[in-house]
């Protein structure tokens, strides 16, 4: 892996694993997932490629955080704001 | 006018682990499950947070009482944007009974010590489901409160809110010192990530306890036990629609 981008790839890693404590279908899974997508790329040394692998691993942080959330508002709406009919 | 804001935070279970009772049915299974803050406590912490950032507040304390773990929601508040955090060290014997009679007292003794001027609490846990906290803690201080708030707008010296009810929406306009319960639609909370989290450890959380409060937390209530839901029955499949009429009037449904 090229220096400079070590750094970014470790903190993307940390960051994705922290998220995944809270995926919803189990975070044992998503950690396994996790760990083989960055396995299947930790030999890529062109900078270019590695720019666009961390880029892509920055959108999923934000989708990660987007499905945690909406799947936690359906739980806790249909517990707790049903509306009587 | 001191522009500090209480925010009350509950470690509960995580809302998606599933709840096991203890084989003696004295109370439900804690040890090595998943804890997390409670989903109403983080939308209350947005909605402190979010008025600090319109500057409508100057400061956000985060409170939260239990053991050496309830620390670590006090964090994540902070993570979100809390300026500080007070934790009031309750274990054992006392934490089991711990409800919102106490905590709303604990609450009242913190507001007329921080001078705050506004508390916002989740609406309920979802651990317990009281859903009194707020409304004993406004009760306390005697001051006016704005529950089940699905929007929040401070004008002037006072606070509009604007109530989920079971009729529909209810506007409310009330004084400042108040109390706040959060409802889902409140607002969308913000994900406390890995490097807010590490620049919170740099904040201040007190450590003190309900006796230094001048609080008595004995409980009133005792938990006689504590059992599952009976299980859902299976359901009956039948062949044609004249089965299930008769099923139905059978049930007497019809």
């Amino acid at each position: 892996m090229a220096n400079p981008f070590r750094g970014q790839v470790i903190k993307l890693y940390r960051t994705l694993l922290y998220l995944g404590r809270d995926y919803p279908q189990g975070s044992a899974y998503f950690k396994e997932r996790l760990k083989s997508a960055f396995m299947k790329n930790k030999d890529v040394t062109d900078p270019d490629k590695i720019q666009k692998l961390v880029a892509r691993g920055n959108c999923l942080i934000k989708e990660l955080e987007a499905m945690c959330f909406l799947r936690k508002y359906q739980v806790m709406k249909k517990k707790y704001c049903q509306t009587k009919k | 006018m001191s522009g500090r804001v209480l925010v009350g935070v509950k470690r509960v279970i995580d809302y998606a682990v599933k709840i096991r009772v203890k084989p003696d049915n004295s109370s439900v299974v804690t040890d090595g499950v998943k804890h997390s803050m409670n989903p109403f406590c983080e939308i209350a912490v947005e909605e402190a947070v979010k008025m600090k950032e319109k500057k409508l507040i100057k400061e956000v304390v985060a409170v939260s009482c239990g053991p050496q773990q309830a620390q670590e929601t006090i964090r994540t508040a902070l993570a979100m944007g809390a300026d500080r955090g007070i934790h009031v060290e309750v274990t054992g014997k006392d934490y089991e009974t711990l409800g919102p009679l106490q905590i709303s007292k604990i609450m009242a003794a913190l507001a007329k010590k921080e001078e705050a001027q506004l508390i916002i609490l989740g609406k309920q846990a979802i651990d317990d489901d009281c859903n009194q906290t707020g409304q004993m803690t406004a009760a306390l201080l005697d001051w006016p409160q704005g529950t089940f708030a699905s929007e929040v707008s401070l004008e002037g010296d006072k606070i509009k809110v604007v109530r989920e009810v079971d009729g529909g929406l209810e506007t409310i306009k009330i004084n400042v010192p108040a109390v706040i319960t959060a409802d889902l639609r409140l607002n969308t909370p913000r994900y406390a990530t890995l490097p807010n989290i590490m620049k919170a450890k740099k904040k201040k959380i007190a450590n003190m306890k309900p006796a230094d409060l001048g609080v008595d937390i004995t409980s009133r209530l005792e938990v006689l036990r504590v059992d599952e839901p009976p299980q859902r029955q299976a359901g009956v499949k039948v062949e044609t629609v004249e089965d299930l009429v008769s099923k139905l009037k059978e049930a007497g449904l019809v």
